[in-house]
């Protein structure tokens, strides 16, 4: 079965760093799928591949079954939203919508016709005589998706296209890029490095690291279930303690804490050892002393939705934990001797 | 105590007197360099010549006439327009603008280089490209000079290796005379377009590649629209100077390939001294020069308004 995008062991080289190091994925048609990793991880490089931009070391990328790994990026039917827009500055913005219809070879009524669709898509429509150095980040931000969905391309590739907008901004885009993906079923390959985006956006996530894709699977996977200490500690806050396990019984750890206290948790491995245990911090409360866990409040800092209470466990370890600033909650002091109770999914050893 | 309503002004009016003295240098480098010698050209084309250079204070046409006007060897035939001067104009003007497309030719895909270089080794091009200019230019065109006499290196060279099997004859041709000029100016080509391509965003080129345009539609609709500025300025950087200029035709095009430089040049020379008649042809050449200017500065205007 083949995807929209089939990545197969693909690598690219750069002199003498390697940016991806043979990767395989397969992103589906109609998909939101995004590439997550922080800087350097080799999410842009992939996503400059597909358009063509660079060339693969080896492998091979299919579009819809087809082999596209050597054609000039003119000759691919991908677009791409550029992370700093890349509007051509000496034309209108209905020119720059227009601009891949033109190549396209659409006659000039077609092609405005259409770029006046697309700006109205985007709600741009009172601005299509202007010069792109009029227009707000934001909008210049929607001319750029119009422009790259103009020549419907069969599947759009975004580069950041949010890091250079300010957060509320960010937060609005967010909703209405996915709201364009659902509504023209155009598959959208999006590279961040801000988790959040990701977790709201995406049907899928592949996070990467050092050329490496990590995992792959939807937010709640990769939030709930991640498979290693790397993408645990990327996706969201979470507590790592190295542990000692005895044995793995169908996917369950019998995992002894610091402290002595024996917890059961879900395993990301087989093998019986040293391991990283993962605790989400939201996904513990505070009890009274005498039930679970026993720790001494450390510090508290207030976050405003939320309180996070660092402890120190009774076996040394160090974790913090986030508990909804609600009126019903009562602070403990600094010092104060508080049980821990883990619910349902904090706890997951990893194998790592 | 004054509030700052009744303070505003004096402050106002003070700084306005700072700001006239601190702009008073660059006006008097402006006035005594460049208004003061044009003003003084202007002047003295209007002035009659005296036989041993230098003017006689009283008004005259005799320069302008000389230069327009052609009344028979002896002054008594009727008048028709002179085209001995309008013809070393006319040869001038194709010259500077040979010189200008094959500056253009060789320095925009120079200036690409450069710019499209590491940012730590551009600046050792640029530097490769400015040493030639530590040299003075009448140095620099001797030594053109002698390297393309007839008996020369390079003739020597080309002999040597079999390539010709006489000398060629490129000294006192068009031919030297376009060299010279391309030599002496191509860098006034290359680092404006360099400033230009320097700034380029090349995430454009990418973007138009990526929206189906050919490497050379990208050229032709994205790169020289936005490079144009760049371009045009290195292109008046050339043309200008090779209108006027004087030591690539006299040292290398001998007496055939005369330039209005040169022209000029001859008026004020002790031995055939004509200073009314030297100043006229510079005013009448910085006129052209200006008006093509002005048709640039429209055209430019223009295109900004779109």
């Amino acid at each position: 079965m083949s995807g929209a995008v089939d990545i197969r062991g693909v690598a690219k080289v750069f002199g003498t760093f390697t940016a991806l190091q043979r990767v395989s994925l397969s992103i589906e048609d109609n998909e939101f799928f995004t590439l997550l990793g922080p800087s350097g991880c080799g999410k842009t490089t992939l996503l400059r591949l597909i358009a063509g931009f660079e060339t693969v070391t080896e492998g091979e990328i299919l579009l819809f079954g087809q082999n596209i790994a050597n054609l000039e990026p003119n000759q691919r039917p991908v677009n791409t939203v550029f992370q700093q827009y890349a509007l051509f500055p000496h034309m209108s913005v209905l020119e720059n919508v227009a601009f891949g219809l033109k190549m396209k070879g659409m006659d000039a009524p077609s092609r405005t016709k259409r770029a006046g669709e697309m700006l109205e898509m985007v709600h741009l429509s009172d601005f299509a005589n202007r010069a792109p150095a009029q227009l707000s980040g934001g909008q210049q931000q929607r001319v750029a998706l119009a422009r790259a969905l103009a020549p419907q391309p069969k599947v759009l590739l975004l580069d950041e296209p949010l890091s250079a907008l300010d957060l509320k901004l960010r937060q609005a885009m967010r909703l209405e890029l996915k709201q364009l993906q659902q509504d023209t079923g155009i598959t959208f390959i999006f590279v961040t490095h801000d988790q959040e985006e990701a977790l709201t956006m995406s049907n899928r996530i592949a996070v990467m690291r050092a050329g490496q894709v990590q995992q792959i699977g939807t937010p709640r996977e990769i939030y709930e279930a991640p498979v290693n200490r790397f993408v645990a500690d990327f996706i969201g806050e979470t507590n790592l303690l190295e542990v000692d396990v005895a044995a793995i019984v169908d996917g369950q750890a019998q995992v002894v804490l610091p402290g002595g206290f024996q917890i059961t948790c879900p395993s990301a491995t087989a093998e019986a050892g040293r391991h990283h245990l993962s605790i989400r911090p939201e996904r513990m409360t505070l009890v009274p002393v005498g039930s679970g866990l026993e720790a001494t409040v450390q510090n508290i800092v207030y976050l405003g939705t939320d309180l996070q209470v660092m402890v120190r466990l009774d076996g040394g370890a160090d974790m913090q934990l986030r508990i909804q600033n609600a009126a019903r909650v009562q602070v403990p002091a600094p010092g104060t001797r508080v049980g821990l109770h883990l619910e349902e999914g904090a706890a997951r050893l990893l194998a790592d | 105590m004054a509030g700052p309503g009744t303070n505003a002004p004096q402050g106002e009016a003070s700084f306005r007197n700072i700001r006239v003295q601190l702009l008073l240098p660059t006006w008097a480098m402006i006035g005594i360099f460049l208004l003061l010698p044009v003003l003084l050209m202007a002047v003295y084309s209007f002035l009659t010549k005296e036989m041993r250079g230098g003017v006689i204070w009283e008004f005259s046409l005799a320069a302008y006439d000389q230069f327009f006007v052609n009344r028979g060897l002896f002054g008594d035939e009727p008048a028709t327009l002179e085209w001995t001067y309008i013809a070393v104009f006319w040869r001038s003007i194709v010259q500077a603008l040979v010189a200008t497309a094959l500056c253009l030719a060789i320095g925009f895909p120079t200036a690409w280089f450069i710019a499209t270089r590491p940012v730590a080794t551009r600046g050792v091009w640029l530097f490769l490209i400015t040493v030639p200019y530590w040299v003075n230019l009448l140095i620099r065109t001797v030594s053109l000079r002698f390297l393309i006499r007839e008996n020369g290196p390079l003739n020597e060279g080309l002999l040597a290796l079999g390539v010709i099997s006489e000398p060629l004859a490129m000294i006192n041709t068009n031919f030297a005379v376009q060299l010279g000029l391309f030599y002496s100016y191509l860098p006034f080509m290359v680092l404006p377009i360099y400033a230009a391509v320097e700034r380029y965003n090349f995430a454009l080129s990418e973007a138009a590649a990526d929206l189906y345009a050919s490497r050379w539609t990208t050229l032709r609709e994205i790169v020289l629209p936005i490079v144009k500025p760049g371009i045009i300025a290195g292109c008046l950087l050339v043309f200008v100077p090779s209108l006027g200029a004087f030591l690539a035709p006299n040292l290398l095009g001998g007496a055939k390939n005369f330039m209005i430089g040169s022209l000029i040049e001859e008026q004020f020379k002790k031995s055939l001294g004509n200073w009314p008649f030297g100043a006229a042809v510079s005013m009448i050449l910085m006129s052209l020069v200006l008006i093509l200017l002005l048709l640039y500065a429209r055209n430019a205007s223009k295109s900004e308004v779109r």
